[in-house]
């Protein structure tokens, strides 16, 4: 009996951290493991390093995505009118958002595949959902690092990305005015008009 | 000498003025940017300035420099600049980065060959960014209108007068011989430009408009740095105390994200 209690905690103690872990990578951890991989592997590939959009937005795809709020941050990016997009709507924005954002963050990612990541001290109080990551990119013979940090929102499915901030300028609030410029021209569907043809002139022009 | 920068700031505030009262009408009603009309110009007329003489310039130099003597003549100017920027941070009351400052000028005018080596960045000693318009927005001057201004750029109102205090305090006015201060100016115009090659393409993509992309990243760029990085707010629109202005860049999503950050 002791000695199946005992196999029991053993086996206990085994597992449970494991799937604890998995369930929930630090934010600060999840950032530093999937820049340092992505970068890794920029850093070989034989088509990036020729300059290949596409293969760095597969790249990008596979294992940056996964780990982005989407529809979150195109609610961030359209502000208050996203509160008058259909279901719908929303997915479509969504969607070509999403499209310009990962082909923007490769194109930045080839451009800058040779600059050092430093991370900065993260401390998180237990129980906080909402956080900012941050790091520092050094660029060589420049003279300042660029600050590059990501705020990241706990959800069900663990740590998520909701926004990127470089330099002080955040990817996606940036986007708001001219949204709203959009919206106020052709509504909603004007926005994803102009979103979607945004992304077809720049895969006709990827390589 | 900085009489004649005085002057030719003041001229161009007259034309700026005089443009503003035209253009008014032209907007497309974002209340940071009532000039938007004649800023949109002055934007186009500096993008093909930048287009014609500059870029290919910064171009020629990033392809012909060895990369170490960018480095070095990038790092003379930074030093030149930390000398200012020590300054600024003193008027904002930030007396430990502003010795920090002088300690970087100090040791890399001796130690890094008159600034030639940034040593005081390998020894951990941080290298800042402060302007007057940065210190008189930490004294709680408003930003006020956004403005592009030929040759200068982009600029807040408030930024604009800290561009004439920044030009009357430039260490490199002060060279008085006028071909030297011309030239040493020329190329730290083009080695600041060459730094920024690579953010091009990517904003080029990424803007819907370039125009009102670079113009929000300004102003989220200027209130991230008064506030060294860790902006109350991280809209760029919410700081005005006028209820129109987050009324129509979607207040509510703003304090839904400000909310959930606290």
């Amino acid at each position: 009996m002791k000695l199946f209690a005992f196999l029991l905690a053993s086996a206990a103690s085994l597992f449970l951290p494991l799937g604890v872990h998995a369930q929930e990578t630090a934010p600060d951890v999840l950032v530093k493991t999937v820049t340092n991989e992505v970068l890794d592997i920029i850093r070989k590939d034989k088509d990036i390093k020729a300059g290949s959009t596409k293969r760095a937005i597969e790249l990008v795809e596979q294992k940056v995505l996964p780990h982005f709020n989407f529809s979150r941050m195109t609610a961030l990016a359209v502000g208050k009118d996203w509160r008058q997009a259909d279901t719908a709507q929303q997915k479509a924005l969504t969607e070509a958002f999403k499209e310009l954002l990962v082909r923007t963050y490769s194109n930045a990612l080839i451009a800058y595949k040779n600059e050092t990541v430093d991370y900065k001290p993260f401390k998180m109080q237990p129980g906080e959902t909402d956080v900012i990551v941050r790091t520092q990119i050094h660029q060589p013979g420049a003279k300042q690092p660029i600050t590059l940090d990501y705020s990241l929102e706990k959800n069900a499915q663990g740590w998520k990305v909701y926004d990127v901030v470089i330099a002080g300028v955040s990817l996606v609030t940036n986007y708001r005015s001219s949204f709203a410029t959009e919206v106020r021209n052709g509504g909603i569907d004007g926005l994803i008009k102009t979103l979607q043809a945004k992304n077809k002139t720049l895969e006709a022009s990827a390589k | 000498m900085e009489t004649t920068y005085f002057r030719q700031i003041s001229r161009l505030a007259v034309v700026v003025a005089a443009a503003g009262l035209l253009g008014g009408c032209a907007t497309s009603g974002n209340p940071k940017d009532p000039i938007e009309g004649f800023n949109r110009a002055m934007y186009g007329f500096n993008e093909g300035l930048d287009k014609v003489i500059i870029k290919p310039v910064a171009t020629g130099y990033e392809a012909v420099l060895p990369s170490p003597i960018q480095t070095g003549i990038s790092n003379i100017f930074s030093n030149i600049a930390d000398i200012m920027i020590g300054v600024n941070n003193l008027l904002q009351g930030k007396p430990a980065q502003a010795a920090s400052d002088a300690g970087r000028v100090l040791v890399n005018s001796t130690i890094g060959f008159l600034g030639l080596l940034d040593v005081a960045s390998t020894m951990g000693m941080e290298k800042h960014e402060e302007d007057f318009g940065q210190t008189f927005g930490r004294w709680g001057m408003e930003d006020g209108a956004y403005v592009v201004w030929p040759f200068f750029g982009p600029r807040t109102a408030r930024d604009t007068i800290g561009l004439v205090f920044d030009v009357a305090t430039d260490p490199l006015s002060y060279i008085d011989h006028v071909a030297t201060r011309n030239t040493v100016w020329a190329v730290r115009i083009v080695s600041n430009r060459a730094d920024l090659l690579k953010a091009d393409k990517i904003i080029e993509e990424a803007a819907l408009d370039k125009y009102s992309y670079v113009r929000d990243a300004y102003l989220q760029r200027r209130k991230s740095l008064i506030h060294d990085g860790n902006p109350p707010k991280f809209d760029p629109y919410s700081g005005s105390q006028d209820g129109k202005v987050s009324e129509a860049f979607g207040e509510g999503a703003t304090h839904e994200q400000v909310a959930s950050r606290n």
